[in-house]
């Protein structure tokens, strides 16, 4: 078990900046997703970690040890950690015992430790008895499992987890992350856990560092990067939040303020930096249909989503942005009505994002 | 400490890879240049002038340029129309089709021309049999420019149709279906789609076949040399053999002269292909094959038709030849014999000997170059660093050049005794063996390097974290995980080296005999039928060892094996 630290790491390809000035600690034994769409940086970060590249600025610390910056760098095969592949990398030629045994002969651990070892990874991925077989006989889950046993075998100090459920059904990745969160919970292996998928993140992750053009824009756990996006991206991204603008703030409490929002006076949540915010994040279910007291929208479509509907509309005040709204069934509401909507919260977004924020329009 | 040994592996493995490719593939050829340029040591021009003033360089370049563009020409027109057909249609039995399509490219081009000699001429035992044998005394057709261009064409088609084949198969089916929606029909979608797309790989294929024809040694010395029609390879043989070493200079320059046609031809290809944009899509789906409903069976019939006469009856005539006592008795059930395989398998001492250093030739050159070839593809393909990408080109080099240039390169490398050892391999069957390494260094790389391309990388960086070492990641997984594809490159090695003639007819000395060589010597001693049971043999041993392979073909990539569809 170790503690990573991620110093202002930064990495250049030609031009394009695959990381920028990223700092991240993550705590002994805890579970941090790093989040991002593709081509945001974070498969770079995770190969500086492992040290299948060097960085051009920072550094990286696991434990107390320096592994990388841009002078010194501390080969992967000596990290002392774990990776489990997107594509698993289960060596074909070796069956499932000899690839999970391969750590332990590398590092010269001999029979009985070896066997016994082997077994008990094996038994931590309840894969008791499949030793003998061939990786290219398992199913998706099972060679999960063995690259999980693999991992762990050798008790890594930190494991890395690159997509590992990319490649899985969708019946599949649920329990295999309620897999990977027991045995979290069991091991208390320092995990960090590279996705796309803000669900898998959600459901998994102590906290979540969300990544967008190689930085990291929030470290937060799951319910405050919801509840308190610290920008427009964050608020755009997790949980498709809409970002309008605000006007007159006035605040009015410790964690509270009303402002003027698409025409309506509305009470928000704001966090200590947020006095002079300009936008507001709000979410889906914080709007509902009002009936004649709320900001006036038109709709511009409505689908079925099984039970209820996803209704989306545009207001006179903020045309660019599009809102939307579950209603549930009956519905009532069709393409091209007008309809009141009541806006029962929102989060008034930090002040000091907003030139980020023109610099997307 | 360990991370200094980590680095320590990797520049001792590094370095030793550039040392060996060096010395295979650019040392050789640096010194036949110098010896161009300075012959025997001191610059001078004289040889340069002896050579480009003696009027039978001309006579030879000019027969070397004819019978090279019309080999060519034969080879593009049977190789292009084969593949466009066996692509686009929907013929029956491919597979075994182009097995034997492909299957001359695989036997010694000396034993091709010796069978085609066979099956025309007042000796023909095909002929013979069914009473249509020219008058004897007659001349044999074959002993003429237009015999040399007809069997160089058989020999290097299929070098036109794996490389058609190869882009055909990666033609985008959408290209065409674009072009059927327009209302084209299908001869107009391969008029006006599919010929222009390939002309990048027929090109390839047209310098391909030019190269190998013009370096080709076995057909114009047994279809050439008894009409006194000789070209270059043949003329640097015949100088070397007359006059030995001391005329070494003249045929440097000659040696040069072949290689700079060679270069030319190459550079002409390329420069053709740099006036248009000829990149496609990548391909979604691989192209659909044009029903060919009626028509079918007549197309079907036309091709392996087309393979009896190119493959079949040549054979027959070959192993025919080989049945006979004696050149020109009539073979009948009676006359019949197995004598002449008793005799060179086991009576005659140099074919004994050329069978056991064939073998042994071979052997060595395919494994040795497999050990080289796994450590070399991978820092070429993982390792993307512009020194190991330069090496990978340099290794063509030798493969390039016809045999001739690379013998005779060989020969002033090693005429006088190595230095420091003091030991000298000119004459002996190690000049031989370093010239097997150095020109098919290439044929084994290429499926190795494919076989890294076609990995998971991941699959050794996962061995990395487990906290393996270079060696270590070599040895347990990198190595069982391509040995398939080495295993195929070596085999390609194997057969090519075992049918070989160019580069020993010009090393070989007694006691260093390879197969090539004594089959050679049987036939210009007139010896025919000795000749062709020795050429029975070796059909038969590559046919064997390409059949053996279809085993493991399926672990092995795509396009590996050439007779493998």
């Amino acid at each position: 078990m170790a503690r990573l630290t991620i110093e202002h790491l930064s990495k250049l390809y030609g031009d394009f900046r695959a990381l920028d000035d990223v700092t991240l600690t993550v705590d002994n034994g805890e579970f941090v997703a790093i989040l991002g769409a593709s081509g945001c940086g974070k498969t770079t970060l995770l190969r500086q970690v492992a040290g299948f590249d060097k960085p051009d600025a920072g550094q990286i610390r696991i434990g107390d040890a320096v592994v990388s910056t841009p002078e010194y760098h501390v080969p992967p095969e000596r990290r002392r950690i774990g990776i489990v592949f997107q594509s698993y990398a289960l060596w074909p030629h070796m069956s499932v015992a000899e690839n999970v045994a391969y750590g332990l002969d590398v590092a010269g651990i001999r029979n009985p430790e070896r066997a016994h070892r082997v077994n008990a990874a094996l038994a931590l991925v309840e894969l008791d008895g499949f030793g003998d077989r061939r990786p290219a006989l398992l199913s998706g889950g099972q060679r999960q499992r063995v690259a999980l046993a693999r991992c762990l075998v050798t008790e890594p100090s930190l494991v890395l987890l690159d997509e590992p459920l990319a490649n899985l059904d969708v019946h599949l990745r649920a329990s295999m992350e309620r897999e990977f969160a027991k045995f979290h919970e069991r091991t208390g292996t320092t995990m960090i856990y590279i996705t796309h998928d803000q669900a898998e993140a959600m459901a998994l992750a102590d906290r979540i560092a969300v990544m967008d053009h190689g930085r990291i824009l929030q470290v937060a756990t799951p319910s405050q990067l919801y509840r308190e996006p610290a920008d427009a991206t964050v608020a755009r991204f997790i949980g498709e939040g809409m970002v309008v603008p605000v006007a007159n703030v006035e605040i009015d409490g410790d964690a509270t303020c009303t402002a003027d929002v698409l025409g309506r006076r509305v009470r928000l949540r704001h966090g200590p930096a947020s006095a002079r915010g300009t936008h507001a994040c709000l979410r889906e279910h914080d709007l509902r249909i009002a009936h004649g007291n709320g900001v006036r929208a038109t709709v511009t479509s409505v689908v079925y989503q099984g039970g209820h509907f996803r209704v989306e509309a545009t207001c006179a005040a903020a045309p660019a942005t599009a809102l939307h709204l579950t209603v549930p069934e009956p519905c009532g509401v069709h393409a091209g009505d007008a309809i009141d909507i009541g806006i029962d919260d929102g989060w008034l977004l930090p002040a000091d994002h907003e030139s980020q924020l023109s610099e997307q329009r | 400490m360990r991370d200094a040994h980590e680095r320590l592996d990797h520049a001792a493995l590094r370095g030793s890879l550039f040392v060996v490719v060096a010395v295979l593939s650019l040392l050789p050829l640096t010194r036949l240049i110098w010896e161009g340029l300075a012959p025997g040591g001191t610059a001078s021009t004289s040889a340069l002038v002896r050579v480009l003033t003696d009027a039978s360089t001309w006579t030879a370049t000019a027969h070397s340029l004819v019978t090279a563009f019309g080999g060519t020409l034969v080879a593009v027109v049977i190789g292009a129309i084969v593949a466009l057909v066996v692509t686009l249609t929907d013929m029956r039995a491919r597979s075994a089709f182009v097995f034997f399509f492909v299957m001359p490219l695989l036997i010694a081009p000396q034993v091709v021309a010796l069978a085609w000699l066979q099956s025309f001429g007042p000796a023909s035992p095909l002929l013979r049999m069914l009473g249509a044998a020219p008058l004897v005394g007659s001349r044999n057709p074959l002993y003429s420019p237009a015999g040399i261009i007809v069997v160089l064409g058989v020999q290097y088609a299929p070098l036109v149709f794996l490389t058609l084949r190869a882009a055909l198969r990666s033609l985008p089916q959408e290209l065409m279906d674009a072009a059927l929606a327009g209302g084209a029909r299908p001869f107009r979608v391969v008029r006006t789609i599919v010929v222009p797309l390939m002309t990048p790989p027929l090109l390839a294929g047209v310098a391909l076949s030019f190269v190998s024809c013009l370096g080709n040694f076995g057909i114009p010395a047994l279809l050439g040399i008894p009409a006194n029609y000789v070209v270059l390879p043949t003329l640097v043989y015949q100088r070397l053999a007359g006059l030995g070493p001391g005329v070494l200079s003249d045929v440097a320059v000659l040696s040069i002269l072949i290689g700079a046609m060679a270069v030319a031809g190459i550079l002409i290809q390329d420069a053709l292909l740099r006036r248009r944009d000829f990149r496609i899509p990548a391909a979604a789906a691989s192209a659909r094959a044009f029903e060919l409903r009626r028509w079918r069976p007549f197309v079907e019939t036309a091709l392996w038709l087309l393979l009896v006469v190119v493959l079949v009856l040549p054979l027959c005539a070959l192993v025919l030849t080989s049945l006979v006592p004696a050149v020109g008795v009539t073979l009948g059930i009676k006359t019949a014999t197995l004598e002449n395989f008793q005799f060179v398998m086991f009576e005659h001492a140099a074919a004994r000997r050329a069978f056991v250093n064939s073998v042994a030739l071979s052997a060595t050159a395919s494994i040795v170059i497999a050990l080289i070839a796994i450590p070399l593809a991978y820092f070429v393909v993982w390792h993307k660093s512009p020194l190991f990408a330069a090496a990978n080109i340099v290794t063509e080099i030798p493969y390039a050049v016809p045999g001739v240039v690379l013998a005779i390169a060989a020969i002033l490398l090693f005429l006088r005794p190595l230095p420091i050892v003091g030991i000298s391999i000119y004459n002996t069957v190690w000049i031989i063996l370093f010239c097997y390494l150095a020109r098919f260094l290439v044929l084994g790389l290429r499926p190795v390097a494919s076989g890294y391309r076609q990995l998971d990388r991941t699959l050794e960086e996962a061995s990395q974290i487990a906290g393996a070492r270079l060696m270590r990641r070599l040895r347990t997984i990198v190595v069982p995980l391509v040995a398939p594809a080495a295993a195929a490159g070596a085999l390609l090695i194997f057969l090519t080296a075992f049918n070989e003639l160019t580069v020993s007819a010009l090393l070989w000395s007694s006691g260093s005999e390879t197969l090539g060589v004594v089959f050679f010597s049987f036939q210009q001693g007139g010896d025919s039928t000795y000749a062709a049971a020795l050429g029975v043999l070796t059909v038969i041993v590559s046919v064997a060892l390409m059949l053996s392979t279809l085993l493991f073909a399926r672990r092995v990539p795509q396009g590996v094996l050439p007779w493998r569809d």
